[in-house]
């Protein structure tokens, strides 16, 4: 994966605390053993609502989402991130989010950043007419108006989304620490019963 | 390290730290992994891709569940029926695939110990105090019951865990849910779960991992704290964790995967040192009386909209906070529904007994008692029982349950995930009401349009039985 410093364009102005992963991909849209493609399923119900933020042609392209508080609650699905990738979707910004959506948006190269619910609401009316910069070098969000918010990160995300890190060649460098932890005093006792 | 005071939590983190960066990442070892056939695709094709083999093949177990049809799986010439749809059954074949070349142990969509993968876990001895669970798959909080801290995860993970058998996590931080004295007559460990998730909010728990404790906790069935810690996803916690004790043990011991002889005495010696050091103290505590916990049903499209079955639709205006009215205001559109409504007087045309959360023994046990000598209601159009696992089910249709179930007009269906996520042909069709037993009412969930009550496995069948939402205190006892 690419790395990424700063996203910045039009912002979907969605609102709405709690959006959960089935709103952002329902599960009949699971059955896939691929990654890409699901950037028509985001949404869905949303976008069935008639004049939705997602359809609406000022907002087209954009690859900033702003949400409510709670945001990627309930189903660990990686379509989710999928899906919003694949709509061009690039960092969401809300008052907070589930612990498995923020784990799982690094992963994918998003950007996921918790502001407080005042700034949120600025952005949400900056978004109706500009766009919108997140910035991982400077950890900010700024607009055309001069507004201007700092948000922090976990630094390890932080650098893995900054560098495109493949995590799994990082862990494998501490290969040795793993086996030595396996070989441990007491381990075997960890060992699952052959299943027949 | 020793010295300091710890919580349950804390114990099982220090004993699987590989290694502490200066910034406080932890890479954690992963003892246990449970893979089903949604969230694994495109892992193994990752593993593919950059030449990886599964690591530790032997600490992981795959069986098939979300995509599942639960109707018979085996025509009368004794041979597989084929799946009928031909994403999932794609998906099953790749997980078929995937597990032969990597070597992993598996049950297969017709052996006796298939069922849900949170089921299986804890059924199969899999699951065991003080180990480190994952799954790609949020309900995996469920395996928090015996004492393992257990843990959704996604897809780059489940790749990162197969390929390293470890993670890179922070600690999180502790909730206490403190609840003591005895649940009242017909309220079950669901409605204690409900109740909480109402009381602390579906972003109340996030951030850190929840134990659950207090007396009422301590006199609860395995089976019931199965169905406790598996909602703590919904309170927004990834794990909520149970203290091992001889409750726990006298549940795992004898099960096929569990240590045995001298090994099982080493290891209770050793899970006898987890339980929360007295004195120990949490980020936050919350702290409830069994006493204030009634049957409870959702009325709304967030498992946090809880009431009592014999309270009313809430008024979206009397809630404090604007983003919460507008929220209950679209899930009362959504559900059909008008603020001041009595839940009694809310009708259902389907009943769905089963899921991660309550689809096993006691469970069906607890449906069936009120379902015998009595008939679903002439409006329900279906009602599912799918028990949580083929040995759930052997089980139940040994004890009679099935034809309790059967002759009160349910369908008595094959293993697995079903209609509580609609993945498989099973769904609620749009604009249709369901009573289920399942977790989560999020819009869509039985399928699109379709509204759901969450509710315990005996108030969805005093549900079927009545045709509308019921308190199941007025048919038992």
């Amino acid at each position: 994966m690419t790395g990424v410093r700063a996203v910045e364009g039009r912002a979907y102005p969605l609102g709405r605390a709690n959006i959960d992963t089935d709103i952002i991909i329902p599960a009949e849209h699971l059955k896939t053993i691929a990654r890409d493609g699901l950037g028509r399923f985001a949404f869905e119900t949303i976008r069935a609502e008639p004049g939705n933020v997602f359809d609406d042609p000022a907002y087209s392209g954009g690859s900033i989402l702003v949400a409510g508080d709670n945001f990627g609650c309930g189903s660990s699905r990686e379509h989710a991130l999928w899906a919003m990738r694949d709509l061009g979707i690039q960092a969401v910004i809300a008052p907070s989010f589930s612990d498995i959506f923020a784990s799982n948006a690094y992963k994918n190269g998003l950007i996921a950043v918790a502001l407080p619910q005042a700034a949120v609401d600025r952005l949400m009316e900056v978004a109706k007419d500009q766009p919108i910069r997140v910035d991982l070098e400077t950890m900010s969000v700024t607009t055309p108006y001069q507004d201007r918010f700092e948000f922090a990160l976990d630094p390890f995300r932080r650098d893995c989304l900054m560098r495109g890190l493949d995590e799994i060649g990082l862990t494998l460098e501490s290969e040795a620490s793993i086996a030595a932890f396996e070989a441990r005093p007491g381990a075997d006792l960890l060992q699952p019963g052959a299943v027949d | 390290m020793s010295s300091r005071l710890r919580t349950l939590y804390e114990k099982i983190w220090d004993a699987h730290v590989v290694e502490r960066s200066d910034d406080g990442t932890c890479l954690i070892y992963v003892d246990r992994h449970l893979v089903h056939e949604v969230t694994s695709p495109q892992a193994f094709e990752g593993l593919r891709a950059a030449g990886r083999r599964v690591r530790r093949p032997d600490l992981t177990l795959a069986v098939p569940d979300h995509n599942l049809a639960t109707t018979r799986r085996v025509g009368a010439d004794g041979n597989r029926l084929p799946i009928a749809d031909s994403a999932s059954r794609a998906q099953l074949s790749a997980l078929e695939q995937n597990v032969a070349e990597f070597g992993i142990p598996y049950f297969d969509d017709l052996a006796l110990e298939q069922g849900i993968v949170h089921v299986v876990g804890p059924e199969q001895g899999f699951t065991l105090p003080g180990t480190t669970l994952v799954c790609g798959d949020s309900h995996t909080a469920a395996h928090g019951a015996l004492g393992s801290l257990a843990f959704g995860i996604g897809t780059s993970e489940v790749e990162h865990v197969l390929a390293t058998q470890t993670l890179q996590l922070r600690q999180s931080k502790t909730l206490e849910i403190r609840v003591d004295g005895t649940l009242g007559f017909g309220v079950a460990p669901k409605d204690l779960i409900l109740h909480i998730i109402g009381r602390i909010g579906t972003a109340g728990g996030t951030g850190h991992v929840i134990e659950y404790r207090g007396s009422t906790f301590a006199a609860m069935s395995i089976e019931g704290r199965l169905t406790v810690a598996n909602m703590s996803i919904e309170a927004g916690a990834r794990s909520g964790l149970f203290a091992p004790d001889e409750a726990i043990f006298a549940y795992l011991q004898g099960r096929p995967m569990a240590p045995k002889g001298a090994d099982w005495e080493r290891a209770m010696a050793w899970w006898r040192t987890l339980p929360t050091d007295e004195g120990a103290t949490f980020d936050r505590s919350v702290r409830i009386h069994a006493s204030e916990v009634a049957p409870s049903v959702t009325w709304g499209t967030s498992p946090e909209d809880v009431v009592a079955v014999t309270g009313s639709i809430p008024d979206p205006d009397s809630f404090a906070d604007p983003a919460r009215s507008a929220a209950a205001r679209k899930s009362l559109a959504y559900m059909g529904l008008a603020a001041g409504t009595r839940m009694e007087d809310v009708p259902v045309s389907y009943v769905f007994i089963g899921s991660c959360t309550n689809s096993r023994i006691e469970d069906l046990r607890a449906a069936a008692e009120v379902l015998r000598a009595r008939k679903v209601h002439g409006d329900i159009r279906q009602a599912l029982v799918v028990p949580g696992s083929g040995l759930v089910k052997r089980q139940a249709e040994e004890e009679g349950l099935d034809r309790i179930f059967i002759e009160a007009g349910f369908e008595w269906r094959e293993p697995g995930c079903s209609m509580c996520l609609a993945m498989n042909p099973d769904k609620v069709p749009a604009g249709e009401r369901c009573a289920s037993t399942s977790n989560r009412n999020f819009v869509g969930r039985q399928g699109p349009g379709a509204r759901t009550h969450l509710l315990s496995p005996a108030m969805a069948a005093a549900a079927a039985v009545m045709g509308h939402l019921a308190d199941v205190r007025e048919l038992v006892g």
